[in-house]
């Protein structure tokens, strides 16, 4: 287990009329390799758990274990915690402020404490791993790149951290569909080449469906469900009711088999619709 | 939807001169487009398509360096009705919080009728109506930076609406919201077609958005690559991908059945039409 | 801690305080500085009390409030008192190492302690009962007469509006790098002031591009939205004078001159 999470709570401005319970009793524990991803409507909490993960804000009560470093003890290295869990905030692209890409990139490392050569290298791999060409790009301007790029740089900068677990929050938002396929495809790559735990925190109920293995939902705090990707959305009254979707071709198999249709409706791609439509129709024509 | 033309485009193209090394890029190349009174037009693109530079040329934000734009008959060139123009087609952007103005709501709505020099009663009527249209009266007096994203947007366009416009031109409104606050924008602006009787240009990538509209232009490289009703267009799923864009999960899965020679009609949108026809 | 700043944040009320004329509130406040300049004793100092406990009590502002806001100015009120109790000449009361406190800078001291608490209290009642909007429309109109003088007095009004929209927008964001670096293994921390002067840049260069970045998006939505300057704007809320604008104006003059006159009898 890599993450150890034990009846969490958060509470904004404690003791104050504007008292706000952000995180209700959660209880998580993620393992080395799991590909996870994290649901649940803005302001359900998602944000708050993110930031715990890695130390950028505190439990009012409860623990979170990372990697054997309990984040809430005194005199725990936040610093190590942060090394260990990698954290790409939403338009991570903001917060590049060097004048080259490969100064960029170098930030987290040389925080780390690394010799330059071991920066180097880290910096070349972490930019091939996100797709971006390290001669022709490394002496760029940060800011004189596309948007997408803009934010493959700002991935990059973590990546090179080596983090064992790599958190994102909404790493596709305001892309469009080539954008959002390239960045999705690189974050495949990290976690099948390199093994990285990776928690993708997401609106898009057809990304998810598409890459993770588990879901986490969150709702007004609570963590809601815990289970693997097929079995979240065999909820769907559930998801809608608290007002998450399912991805439209789930949503259509559903619908479809309510009209006595005799088909799975278990199904979360395009791909694998159409292979037990195949089936279904198939059966219907032999019958 | 009538036959009157509420912006033309004629030849238009747009070059300008790149930051990194100082050459000619095209970003709008050789179009010419009517926009009809009333219609619910939906402009999708990929990034870097062009779709944008040619929204800002409809109100004479950017104007052509080539060929001419003519919003309800007036040339965007013409300097003396700039103002006209840009009352008579409002444009909303993609950040919410950056085209709010005021500290308040209802003076955020005012801006725009105080720019037009409009009597304080008649600025008091035009932003409690667009408030109300919008959906957010209760909120007038709130600060604008406690909103959520869709609240913001929906602020940004009482602002617009309260320059009484025929047009509002729609930039991406909707690529920072969450999916509550998308849902929220697209009603409004669909309600602003219908039951208000404005025309639309909605730019997006989000193709879900464009399925109600009435026409769709697909821009690639500067150029319109594909032209008609949803249907028309998304029914051509390869070439709508290979312009990098998505199609409804539905409308692909129709194309790989028929692929796979299951004889089905191929322009299907929806998850209820589909269950229909199978 | 940036919360915790009340000078600028506006209480909101109907009382009839906040419903005063703005442009008559920032003349009284001027006036109240004024005079807080002019008392040269103890005394007078009741009715600079007495002044800003009735506009508390009206306006129905919460003491708690008032006293928030005089907490992050502390330590300046501190540099004061300390300043003038040993800088001040005069007859030595006792000796503190080789400092000597006197009798004279001990008077000193707290009148101007008191000065400088007055001060702040009074300034944030304008701003605590006049809402960022009405404030700014006040400063325009009364500035309007210097126009003739090319003082661009409708540009520096905007621009006051604009900076208070922004302000809670760029907290956040400075909130928002401040953690992405931190994720980073940024230290905001630690390390004498050089380093931590250091530390900021890769908090400072990002919140500068995307400020300017929002002003570039603002100012083409403001043009969109048919803005060209001052000339011939109307607005929603017109500034038109009261009869009781007037007679509280006219009674506060009378007032604060009262106080002032103090300072030419002997009492």
């Amino acid at each position: 287990m890599i993450i150890d999470i034990k009846n969490l709570n958060y509470i904004y401005n404690p003791n104050t009329p504007f008292e706000k319970k952000a995180l209700d009793n959660v209880n998580i524990s993620i393992n080395e390799g799991d590909f996870i991803g994290l649901i649940g409507h803005t302001g359900s909490g998602k944000s708050t758990l993110v930031q715990h993960l890695n130390g950028l804000m505190k439990p009012t009560s409860g623990s979170i274990i990372v990697d054997g470093i309990n984040i809430s003890e005194k005199g725990s290295s936040l610093r190590e915690v942060r090394h260990k869990v990698g954290l790409v905030f939403q338009y991570p692209e903001h917060q590049l402020f060097e004048e080259s890409v490969y100064k960029d990139i170098a930030f987290g490392p040389k925080n780390l404490g690394l010799d330059d050569k071991e920066i180097d290298k880290r910096i070349k791999d972490a930019m091939e791993l996100v797709g971006l060409d390290f001669e022709s790009l490394k002496d760029r301007s940060p800011f004189e790149l596309s948007g997408g790029q803009k934010r493959r740089v700002a991935i990059a900068g973590v990546i090179a951290m080596k983090p064992k677990v790599l958190v994102l929050d909404e790493p596709t938002a305001g892309l469009d569909p080539y954008g959002r396929d390239e960045i999705l495809d690189e974050i495949k790559d990290l976690f099948k080449k390199e093994g990285i735990t990776i928690i993708l925190v997401s609106h898009s109920m057809e990304d998810v469906a598409r890459l993770v293995d588990r879901i986490l939902v969150m709702d007004k705090g609570r963590l809601v469900m815990d289970d693997t990707t097929r079995e979240v959305f065999k909820r769907a009254p559930e998801l809608e009711k608290i007002g998450l979707g399912i991805p439209q071709i789930t949503k259509f198999m559903r619908r479809f088999k309510e009209k006595g249709n005799n088909i799975d409706d278990n199904i979360l791609t395009v791909e694998e619709a159409k292979e037990e439509l195949l089936k279904f129709l198939r059966r219907k024509k032999d019958a | 939807m009538n036959d009157e033309v509420m912006i033309r485009l004629e030849n238009v193209s747009y070059e300008y001169k790149s930051y990194v090394d100082d050459s000619i890029q095209t970003a709008v190349n050789d179009v010419s487009l009517e926009i009809k009174k009333g219609e619910f037009l939906c402009i999708l693109g990929h990034n870097g398509s062009g779709k944008s530079t040619m929204a800002k040329m409809m109100n004479g934000l950017l104007f052509p360096t080539s060929g001419q734009v003519t919003v309800m008959g007036i040339n965007t060139r013409d300097e003396d009705k700039i103002w006209d123009i840009r009352s008579k087609a409002g444009m909303v952007f993609q950040n919410p919080d950056n085209q709010i103005v005021a500290t308040i709501v209802e003076e955020d709505v005012a801006f725009g009728p105080e720019n037009l020099g409009l009597p304080p009663g008649e600025i008091r009527r035009r932003v409690d109506e667009a408030l109300e249209i919008v959906e957010m009266s209760e909120y007038k007096k709130h600060a604008p930076h406690l909103l959520s994203g869709g609240q913001k947007q929906r602020v940004a366009i009482a602002g617009i609406l309260a320059m009484n416009p025929d047009c509002i031109i729609f930039d991406e409104p909707t690529a920072m919201l969450d999916p509550n606050g998308r849902i929220e924008v697209m009603g409004t602006i669909k309600k602003l077609n219908e039951v208000e009787g404005k025309t639309i240009v909605l730019i997006t990538h989000y193709m879900e958005e464009t399925v109600d509209a009435d026409r769709i232009i697909v821009m690639n490289k500067g150029e319109i690559a594909l032209q008609g009703t949803p249907r028309e267009v998304f029914s051509q799923v390869d070439k709508v991908k290979g312009l990098g864009l998505d199609v409804p999960q539905v409308t692909e899965l129709v194309y790989e059945l028929r692929k796979e020679g299951i004889n089905i009609k191929y322009d299907v949108l929806s998850v209820e039409e589909l269950v229909d026809i199978l | 801690m940036l919360k915790d700043i009340t000078i600028g944040q506006y209480f909101p009320g109907d009382s009839i305080v906040h419903k005063l004329d703005p442009r008559i509130k920032i003349i009284i406040i001027g006036l109240f500085i004024a005079s807080l300049f002019l008392i040269d004793s103890f005394l007078p100092y009741i009715f600079i009390v007495l002044f800003i406990g009735t506009v508390i009590k009206v306006a129905k502002l919460p003491l708690k409030f008032i006293l928030k806001g005089i907490k992050p100015l502390v330590f300046i009120i501190m540099i004061t008192l300390a300043i003038n109790i040993f800088m001040t000449k005069g007859e030595v009361l006792f000796y503190i190492g080789p400092l000597t406190v006197s009798k004279e800078g001990l008077y000193t001291a707290a009148f101007m302690a008191l000065r400088l608490i007055f001060l702040i209290t009074g300034t944030s009642l304008l701003t605590l009962t006049t809402s960022p909007i009405a404030l700014t429309d006040g400063i325009e109109k009364l500035l309007n007469p210097f126009k003739r003088l090319g003082l661009p007095a409708h540009e520096l009004a905007m621009m006051m509006t604009i900076a208070l929209r922004f302000i809670p927008t760029l907290l956040e964001e400075t909130d928002k790098i401040m953690k992405a670096q931190m994720a980073r293994g940024a230290d905001f921390e630690s390390g004498n002031i050089l380093n931590r002067a250091k530390n900021l840049i890769p908090l400072l260069v990002p919140l500068f591009i995307n400020a300017f970045r929002r002003a570039d998006e603002l100012a083409t939505a403001m043009e969109a939205r048919c803005y060209r300057g001052g000339e011939n704007r109307t607005r929603l809320n017109e500034l038109r004078l009261k009869k009781t604008d007037i007679v509280v104006m006219t009674s506060m003059i009378i007032y604060f001159a009262l106080i002032v006159s103090t300072r030419y009898i002997d009492l």
